[in-house]
């Protein structure tokens, strides 16, 4: 008897090691897979932000301007219409000609005054309709330079490469060079960046537009898919029979979380635009189109919260007589609602990254204004970031990385309100 | 390994465990609930065959036998919670005080509320101590108000032997108490609601010899106002707690009679096998 014990522990003693060196290898592997996920993830950020982050400062000249009525050409008139079709443009053009006398010709003049951006005098109006009594006074003002001065400034175009593959020429170059040793340029916090719609020049281009759009249509989105998901889940888990119709359906489910979303897109410009005459390029319609695409999400979400919720508090509640109505929903569904929370968060990033599906249905369109509503037409954050990525201009390279960055501090938001949840469910058991 | 030897031995011997109808009396005078030639499946599975017995008012009646051998099942159709099984099939006639409880038209919410259910495992809901007694009350509309509403809370709970040790928290989770609490607090939620019968599912399986001592002294106070069926896997608390007991084996219902003659006096060989710890 005791010999063979003895024979047993030798046996297991022999595995041993193989056992343990199976773990460590296992180990290591896990440790690498970890390794190699976050280097892309710290890649990623790294040449994001290294790109975007300075699209946060956007580079402004300060000018003497002389509020002169002479040089509005207004007269004696101080109304509104006025105010808002006079000539501002000439205000920082004779400013510029202050600072820089010695340019006489009409070409060089056209590149002094190219410096500043053309959407200076939209400034100026707005601050001289704000306060008509600021005519005829001298103000410091700081306006928005031009992109390309922008660049310079940043330091993100090359000075050293030959005049003519350069767009600045040497002459504007020097201008800015004097400038800056003036104490007149100047990098502030681009507010722009976050108010302003869309533009075609780059220092006057937001993602206000895009935010305000990806926010009506996540909310059409969630108004939508949250109740009906959840309506579905509960319905589906707790009151269908299992036949052959429910198991159908259930599978149809799952198939629909696995259809590519530009099929969605196709789908919402069939059905919403063509059928239903829903305008296009509106948040209503990406609304529904991701409604449609964040479904099966949601439904997959809540029908396995509700699994999850342990059998023995349906019990509880129905053998003190509750009837099924107050079962689910006194018991189940508070305890499953965090699940569900949890689905409908992940559902609605998934959404909020969404653009394919948008391009179908025209919201790829270029909008400058800010949707005042759900109808108004719009884009959102991804495909205004598709958008400035097509863009030629060299400012809107930084822009575009800027743009990912909030994207990408949203979602982080999102799921951190997600992983919040779940931790709360775990503690409630 | 000569221990071992006998066993096998013994159990080879010829026993006669025909089944040859339940042995004693299954019917008594003045039933609270009468059940006659009840069939339960599940699917192909025929796990209660043609079993009749009369449950009587204020008594205390254990349901013993091995496992598996359809006790539980038997329990569970007395208030209909078998219903929640789709593939559940239940045939032949249960009544409780002349109501046939299968009948189409009978509402099973309140069939519930009459017939209490006491589960295996503590289960009370993630709410407050107070919540969990009050929650029955409240759906059923039983209290006029709130003050009615503590009434019942705290004569449920004295009557459950949990008063002294919870008054201080009664806003505390119930979910907080100790295993032998948790269990005192859902029998005080059973009879928040005021049932007729209380059903117990091995009420005491999941708890220490104190708390299950608690427990067996709280079910032989409530006989004075419930009728209660328990089903245990201990014949120690069967003989303990219980005025009848009825030994079910394989799905039937093989013998039925007082305690005190099952336990001294088994008819049954099936019985007197299990009794004297042959085997289950």
């Amino acid at each position: 008897m005791s010999n063979s014990t003895q024979t047993t522990i030798e046996k297991v003693n022999a595995t041993l090691e193989r056992r343990y060196a199976k773990e460590r290898r296992f180990r290591k592997m896990g440790i690498a897979a970890i390794a190699i996920g976050l280097l892309f993830v710290v890649l990623l950020f790294v040449s994001i932000i290294s790109k975007g982050h300075s699209a946060f400062w956007q580079t402004h000249i300060k000018l003497d301007i002389e509020f002169s009525a002479e040089l509005l050409d207004i007269g004696d008139r101080r109304d509104i219409e006025t105010l808002s079709t006079a000539n501002y443009a000439a205000l920082t053009k004779a400013s510029l000609k202050a600072i820089f006398p010695e340019v006489d010709q009409r070409k060089g003049r056209r590149m002094l005054y190219k410096m500043i951006s053309i959407g200076a005098p939209y400034l100026l109006r707005e601050m001289v309709i704000n306060d008509p009594t600021l005519i005829g006074s001298h103000q410091t003002v700081w306006l928005p330079a031009d992109d390309d001065i922008d660049m310079l400034v940043k330091e993100q175009t090359d000075r050293n490469l030959p005049e003519s593959s350069r767009r600045l020429n040497d002459k504007v170059i020097g201008w800015v060079d004097q400038l800056m040793a003036r104490g007149a340029v100047e990098k502030l916090f681009n507010t722009t960046f976050f108010t302003a719609g869309d533009s075609r020049e780059p220092e006057l281009a937001g993602i206000g537009g895009a935010i305000t759009g990806s926010l009506y249509t996540l909310l059409v989105a969630l108004l939508l898919a949250f109740p009906i998901g959840v309506a579905t889940a509960i319905y589906l888990e707790e009151f269908a029979p299992t036949n052959r119709w429910t198991d159908m359906i259930e599978v149809n489910i799952n198939n629909l979380a696995a259809v590519p979303s530009i099929v969605f897109g196709l789908l919402g410009l069939a059905l919403f635009i063509n059928l239903a005459g829903l305008p296009r390029s509106a948040p209503l319609v990406g609304g529904l189109v991701l409604t449609l695409m964040t479904l099966p999400t949601i439904i997959i979400a809540s029908r396995a919260a509700l699994k999850s919720v342990p059998p023995s508090i349906r019990e509880a509640a129905m053998g003190i007589g509750a009837s099924k109505m107050q079962t689910i929903f006194h018991h189940v569904l508070p305890l499953a609602m965090p699940g569900m929370l949890t689905g409908t968060i992940i559902g609605m990033a998934q959404a909020l990254g969404e653009t394919a599906p948008l391009l179908m249905i025209g919201m790829v369109a270029f909008v400058v204004d800010i949707p005042g509503g759900p109808l108004d037409p719009s884009t959102v954050l991804p495909v205004q970031i598709f958008l400035w990525a097509d863009s030629p201009e060299r400012a809107f390279l930084e822009r575009t990385s800027a743009a990912i960055m909030v994207l990408l501090a949203f979602l982080i938001f999102m799921n951190l309100i997600a992983v919040l949840l779940r931790k709360r469910f775990e503690q409630q058991r | 390994m000569l221990a071992m030897n006998n066993l096998i031995e013994e159990r080879q011997q010829p026993v006669s465990t025909e089944f040859t109808g339940t042995v004693g009396d299954i019917s008594i005078s003045n039933p609270r609930m009468t059940t006659r030639n009840v069939d339960v499946h599940y699917g192909d599975k025929h796990a209660i065959m043609d079993v009749s017995l009369d449950i009587g008012r204020h008594e205390v009646l254990s349901l013993i036998g091995p496992s598996g051998c359809g006790k539980s099942t038997f329990l569970r159709c007395l208030n209909r919670m078998n219903d929640t099984i789709d593939i559940c099939r239940v045939t032949g006639q249960i009544k409780l005080d002349d109501q046939d409880i299968y009948d189409k038209n009978l509402d099973v919410v309140p069939l519930r509320a009459q017939v209490g259910m006491v589960f295996q495992k503590p289960n009370p809901f993630p709410k407050s101590i107070y919540d969990n007694i009050a929650y029955g009350p409240r759906i059923h509309g039983l209290a006029e108000d709130q003050t009615e509403l503590d009434g019942i809370v705290e004569g449920s709970l004295h009557r459950a032997g949990l008063w002294d040790e919870v008054k201080d928290r009664l806003h505390q989770p119930g979910t907080g108490l100790s295993g032998g609490q948790q269990q005192r607090l859902c029998i005080a939620r059973t009879i928040a609601v005021s049932p007729e019968v209380i059903l117990m599912d091995e009420p005491c399986s999941a708890l220490d010899p104190i708390a299950t001592a608690k427990i067996e002294a709280l079910i032989d106070e409530l006989r004075q106002n419930f009728t209660i069926v328990i089903v245990t896997h201990s014949m120690q608390q069967a003989a303990r707690v219980s005025q009848r007991t009825a030994y079910f084996h394989l799905g039937r219902l093989i013998e039925v009679g007082q305690t005190e003659d099952i336990f001294t006096n088994p008819q049954h060989k099936l019985t007197e096998d299990y009794i004297t710890g042959r085997f289950g």
